[in-house]
């Protein structure tokens, strides 16, 4: 991790901004730029700042920029983006791109991705990230310059393609199997979540009544005027308290969702073994079927049938010199495939052995932030608790003043 | 002083006339030694033991709205009845089911124990049905018609859906019949009732009220609710106040009820979502091998959560809904005593108007009269003073419980999502 670009450079995302532009069709539009700011880190004993280096990018740059990795990278999880539309909304929260609170978490989650990208060992190394960090201008063309678009197609078309392995490795299986529950799991559980937290935002709003009717009520009373009126008050902070509650557990459910999105990740590595060890079946079997027509050929003896071989025993046999010719063609194609499966053998296992090493890099990484996670949830409601307690606590002083 | 409460004069079926008006200047000295002076009889039986700062033998004129006020600021004391001065203690409890040919209908055991020399014996254990709390009330009203009697839990079950024999209804019936029996005791005048002793005390409960259909309690011929007819000149502002705080009181009670309803039905739907929840963790964690172990945690934390949460509406429902009810329905019989009021003050002034007519000196009746409305007045008073206090705690001792419950849902969060 020392060569990680996340310990020599600051990154941050530190604003969001509404623009009006025109698109590629010169279409009047409305989007949202970000700013990435950069700066090096300075060893301790300078003590000095560098500059801060700063451009903006919209998030179909970041989506570029993924896309990019993805295909170039297909061996490593690749860190997922904050989610396009806002999904798993509650009744509160706004479905809305433009919406404040949902630009900001996407800040939030933009910077994430870019922290991620960076304390990766081998993605951050990549000169295209780099540029995205820092050249401002012209990184679009140098993206599609690499070529990358024609490779992003054919992934695209080959990971939703259906077909089968002949002999699957059982661990990229499970993997994949793993992959496609935690997909189902996560998103069980924010789409619950959701509902949970409208219900309870209702039960506390409703209480908020009790405020106002304690405050009318107080009016009438002489000895139990004052107690309820500041119990009252206290029913009213209760109300407003579980806003700042739900916007907290929104973190929460951000960092469940980046797992949901990373979950797809690992499956597309999974899916690109499976497309390698597909195409080496493939690939060998050709081999397999162009020895033994080879063999056919130079003994004479058919034993696979061939409607031209039939044809050819039908109609007259080939001319010694035609065979020949044909063995010639085959040999050659034979040799150049054995060199090729050696080679898909050798990316093969090369695959697999740096995919592994990421994925257990991926697990890690997923148990620890998962943990912290689901303990910072658990301090989440523990404080919440906390402030109920306070709340009814002082009600409670209230109320025994009456 | 203790001994003093014996020998005051119910306001039973002696007449009015025979009855020495207790705020009358001139009966302090008929009194006699029998009789402790007149504040003490408007007073519940603790407070007889207290030091007033009313000087023994000088009679309170209450007769006037301001001293009205000004007893009740006396009458802010302590409410804690003071145990040994208690010679009646009253307990409902031990429902049965009684499954007849007719009918199925629930009985509660009453004990009585008690040191008056009302009863004869010391000790009764009889069975009552609501039917007999029912009635009794009622006697109660026609022979006390200037005292606030306490409200009985509802007789119909409105929501139809509740199973009348259900251990929660039951158990919530029981605790306000027990709470109707307490507060008659505690009463000055109301628990020398012979109504209310027969109730205690007879073993067939319906041969006597066979009997009691008969007669009529010329306390309450004298001072019948005369329907119409009378219109009131000036309702003195204290009573107005009275009853506007009353409308008031019962509207904010009523929307209280609601919003208390809302929120249960909140946390119920709140309840149902959690219940979903927390098995997706366990779900998970089924999935996982590092994570399994946390994952659980917090699956049996919501688990914890849910179970909490459900003791609070419960707790709710059975103690504080009904409590509140119970407080609507006495502003509502006080709203009744007040109407009492009015047409006994109506008909004084009706009388005072013929008698002003006919030039008759015809004192007595438009003394009744006006005793009558005395009376209502004090024991107005006295009784919203009670009401004061019973409400103060009351609602202190009911929304201690539902921040008890708060509190103990809270802790099993904490306690559980530590772990």
């Amino acid at each position: 991790m020392e060569d990680c670009l996340a310990k020599k450079m600051e990154i941050t995302v530190s604003e969001a901004e509404k623009r009006t532009g025109r698109n590629a069709m010169n279409i009047q539009e409305t989007y949202t730029a970000y700013l990435i700011e950069t700066r090096a880190v300075e060893s301790q004993s300078e003590g000095q700042c560098a500059p801060v280096d700063s451009l903006w990018r919209r998030y179909s740059e970041f989506e570029l920029l993924r896309n990019y990795l993805s295909v170039t990278y297909p061996h490593i999880v690749v860190p997922p983006l904050p989610e396009k539309r806002a999904d798993f909304v509650w009744h509160k929260l706004s479905a809305d791109n433009m919406d404040p609170d949902f630009v900001e978490r996407r800040r939030i989650g933009l910077e994430n991705f870019l922290l991620r990208v960076a304390s990766h060992p081998v993605l951050c190394q990549d000169k295209i990230f780099y540029s995205f960090l820092t050249q401002e201008g012209g990184w679009k063309e140098m993206v599609n310059e690499t070529g990358f678009q024609l490779k992003a197609d054919s992934r695209l078309k080959a990971l939703n393609a259906t077909f089968r392995v002949k002999n699957p490795d059982k661990r990229f299986t499970e993997l994949k199997h793993y992959s496609d529950e935690l997909q189902s799991v996560i998103s069980h559980l924010l789409r619950v979540r959701a509902r949970v937290a409208d219900r309870l935002y209702g039960v506390y709003k409703v209480h908020g009544n009790y405020g106002r009717v304690f405050s009318e009520w107080s009016a009438i009373e002489k000895e139990m005027g004052d107690g309820l009126q500041s119990a009252g008050h206290h029913m009213d902070v209760y109300a407003a308290s579980i806003d700042d509650i739900l916007e907290e557990e929104e973190h929460y459910a951000d960092q469940l969702k980046e797992y949901l999105f990373y979950a797809e990740a690992l499956r597309a590595v999974c899916r690109k073994h499976e497309l390698m060890q597909y195409d080496l079946e493939m690939a060998a079997q050709d081999l397999t079927s162009k020895k033994q027509q080879c063999e056919e050929l130079a003994t004479g003896t058919v034993r696979t049938f061939s409607l031209k071989g039939m044809t050819s025993k039908l109609f007259g046999q080939e001319t010694p010199e035609q065979r020949e010719a044909k063995i010639k063609v085959l040999e050659e194609q034979i040799q150049e495939g054995e060199e090729q499966l050696k080679s898909k053998n050798l990316e093969g296992r090369d695959f697999v052995k740096s995919a592994w090493a990421d994925i257990e890099r991926f697990k890690e990484q997923k148990n620890h932030d998962l943990k912290e996670a689901l303990i910072s949830y658990a301090v989440m409601q523990i404080s919440m608790c906390k402030k109920g307690i306070q709340v009814w606590t002082n009600a409670k002083e209230c109320f025994s003043k009456m | 002083a203790a001994s003093a409460p014996k020998t005051l004069p119910s306001s039973g079926p002696k007449s009015l006339r025979e009855m020495p008006h207790p705020l009358a200047t001139s009966s302090s000295e008929e009194m006699g030694p029998a009789l402790t002076p007149s504040p003490d009889l408007l007073l519940p039986r603790s407070i007889a033991d207290k030091d007033l700062s009313l000087p023994n033998g000088t009679p309170v004129d209450t007769s006037s709205p301001a001293s009205s006020s000004s007893l009740l600021n006396r009458l802010q004391l302590d409410d804690d009845l003071d145990v040994e001065t208690r010679d009646l203690f009253v307990t409902v409890d031990d429902p049965k089911k009684h499954v007849c040919t007719m009918e199925t209908y629930i009985t509660y055991r009453v004990t009585t124990k008690t040191t008056r020399a009302e009863f004869d014996l010391p000790e009764y254990s009889v069975r009552r049905r609501y039917q007999d709390f029912d009635w009794l009330r009622n006697k109660l009203e026609e022979s006390q018609p200037t005292h606030l009697i306490p409200p009985l839990p509802e007789k119909f079950v409105v929501k139809g859906v509740v199973d009348r024999f259900s251990e929660e209804f039951v158990e919530t019936r029981r605790k306000a019949l027990d709470k109707f029996l307490k507060r008659i005791t505690d009463h000055p005048v109301l628990s020398f009732n012979e109504h209310f002793n027969v109730f205690l005390t007879a073993k067939d409960l319906n041969a006597y009220k066979k009997q009691g259909m008969a007669l009529l309690s010329k306390m309450g011929e004298s001072v019948k609710y005369v329907t119409g007819g009378y219109k009131l000149r000036s309702r003195p502002l204290e009573f107005a106040a009275i009853g506007d705080y009353l409308d008031t009181f019962s509207l904010k009670l009523g929307t209280i009820d609601r919003i208390a309803q809302r929120i249960i039905k909140e946390q119920l739907e709140y309840l149902v979502e959690l219940r979903e929840y927390g098995p997706v963790y366990s779900t998970w964690g089924g999935l996982e091998v590092e994570l399994s172990e946390p994952l659980e945690g917090v699956s049996a934390c919501i688990g914890n959560c849910c179970t909490a949460l459900e003791e609070l509406s419960e707790d709710m429902t059975e103690d504080f809904l009904p409590v509140l009810r119970e407080y609507i329905l006495y502003a509502e019989s006080m709203k009744n005593v007040l109407k009492k009021r009015d047409q006994v003050q109506a008909e004084y002034e009706a009388k005072l108007e013929a008698v002003a007519l006919k030039k008759e000196d015809r004192p007595k009746v438009p003394t009744d009269v006006e005793k009558c409305q005395d009376r209502v007045e004090c024991f107005n008073a006295d009784l919203k003073a009670d009401m004061e206090r019973w409400q103060n705690n009351k609602r202190q001792d009911f929304r201690q419980l539902l921040m008890g419950m708060a509190d103990k849902n809270i802790q099993y969060y904490e306690k559980v999502c530590i772990t």
